[in-house]
């Protein structure tokens, strides 16, 4: 799976979860403050994230998931 | 102390009828009937098969990813309360959050929710239950997220009171405003659980309406052939407001709330009391906190449910209590019985009657009981100036809610 395949996956999830315009998701745009995710959202999107990807996201990485590209590193690594 | 005048400026629904106010008047003066089969497929093993739904989806006014967030009851409550709000006229006039109150009640809260996270729960396992489970099913739901809608900091209160929930929370509003804790306090109820659960488990008590065959039949108040309630969802919210803050801001206002009765039955845990002693009480609460007496009641809008028992107990206690003079009428034999909204959207309906000088009729009464020698609006909306009238609100647990609304 490539980076590229990886964001347009989360776009996907953060569209579904919480209404995201696919157009505004990018690399450096971090989910709470930029794409408005609040916190009970941004766990329905690591729930999703996981099944979407096939990894385990432990919630004491979650914070450290500040940005969409923090995500993608976490799930390149972990894949 | 004299007590602060209350009035109503804002009114806003969402029940089996029509979508807002004006859409659910327009049908109860015609007559017509909210009652429909219920053709999910889950609804063919119960032995009841109806239930008034509502006319109007909540998607049809609310976006796909706020409802992810909402029970079925939040979201009926945020529409109901949209519409009385925007009717109210408050936008940008300068009312302070800190006294803007709060008080919206439903019978069972988010029970949908509940059920439906536990068939999540029990098929995926608990990592899939939404991380809005908890804020969705929570009886206070439907209040906490009006009150953040609107910025509410006076208080916001959620009354359970089965039946009787929408009644006593524009009681709790009433009380509210002339304790001097708000100016102005969005009050009603809402109740959504048109579900095989909770139909299962009313059907069990027997308290329900079996006429399958013929839903819009089904809920016939006061006759014969009555044969129990049949279940209805909705939401009705009024903007009860202090009468020289209404005043100073040119508000049109609709009717007084003129007082509040509240008792208990402490009788028996679902069966009223034959001879309604504590409705009785209740009403004459109500009489007493407006000043007014019972022969100035021209109109009372009945909880009358379409139970074999219950429709002539509050007979019994509107005779005892009020005189055989007042024009009732049972406006569930349309909405079907909304449970926690109920008695908010028979207020609604209470207050158009004193407004528009006419009662909205009770359909299905063809063969009247024989202890019903009261003047009912049977099957057609009646004429009448009425200058008082009430609306009574009776719940499981032997709750008793009458409000007394009067032209102003």
């Amino acid at each position: 799976m490539t980076r590229e395949e990886v964001i347009a996956g989360l776009a996907e999830i953060l569209e579904e979860v919480a209404g995201v315009d696919p157009a505004d998701v990018s690399e450096e745009k971090s989910f709470t403050e930029e794409l408005d995710v609040d916190s009970l959202s941004m766990v329905e999107v690591v729930v999703a994230a996981e099944e979407k990807f096939g990894v385990k996201i432990p919630d004491d990485e979650v914070q450290n998931l500040k940005t969409v590209g923090d995500a993608a590193d976490f799930v390149l690594k972990h894949l | 102390m004299t007590k602060p005048d209350v009035v109503v400026t804002g009114m806003g629904a969402t029940t089996p009828l029509g979508g807002d106010v004006a859409s659910t008047w327009d049908a109860m003066l015609a007559g017509r009937s909210g009652v429909s089969k219920l053709t999910q497929g889950w609804a063919e093993q119960l032995p009841v098969r109806i239930a008034a739904q509502l006319a109007v989806e909540p998607s049809e006014k609310l976006d796909r990813i706020r409802l992810r967030r909402l029970d079925r009851t939040e979201a009926m409550a945020l529409i109901a309360a949209a519409e009385a709000w925007a009717d109210a006229g408050l936008a940008g006039t300068g009312l302070g959050p800190e006294r803007l109150g709060v008080v919206v009640g439903s019978g069972i809260g988010g029970a949908i929710t509940m059920l439906d996270q536990d068939d999540i729960l029990e098929r995926y396992g608990p990592r899939k239950v939404s991380p809005h489970t908890v804020p969705m099913l929570m009886p206070n739901g439907p209040a906490a997220f009006v009150g953040l809608e609107y910025g509410a900091r006076a208080g916001v209160h959620a009354p359970t009171s089965a039946c009787a929930t929408g009644n006593e929370a524009i009681a709790w509003g009433l009380d509210m405003i002339r304790a001097g804790r708000a100016d102005v306090v969005i009050a009603g109820g809402v109740e959504a659980v048109v579900h095989p659960l909770p139909i299962a488990g009313f059907a069990s008590m027997r308290a329900m309406s079996t006429r399958n065959d013929d839903p819009e039949k089904a809920s016939r108040p006061w006759d014969k052939g009555r044969d129990g309630f049949v279940m209805g969802e909705g939401s009705g919210i009024l903007i009860l407001e202090r009468a020289d803050h209404a005043a100073a801001r040119g508000a049109r206002v609709y009717a007084r709330l003129a007082g509040a009765g509240m008792t208990s039955d402490g009788f028996d845990i679902v069966q009223p009391h034959p001879e309604a002693e504590g409705g009785g009480r209740a009403m004459l609460a109500a009489l007493r906190d407006g000043d007014i007496a019972g022969a100035d009641i021209m109109h009372v809008n009945c909880h009358a449910t379409s139970t074999p028992v219950g429709d002539m107990a509050e007979v019994a206690g509107i005779k005892r209590i009020i005189g055989d003079h007042p024009v009732l009428t049972a406006t569930k034999s349309m909405t079907g019985h909304l449970l926690g909204a109920a008695g908010a959207v028979e207020s609604i309906a209470t207050i158009l009657a004193i407004r528009e000088s006419v009662i909205p009729p009770t359909i299905n009464l063809d063969d009247p009981d024989d202890a019903l020698n009261l003047d009912v609006a049977a099957n057609k909306a009646r004429q009448l100036d009425i200058s008082a009238a009430l609306n009574n609100s009776f719940g499981f647990g032997g709750h008793n809610v009458v409000l007394l609304f009067t032209k102003t």
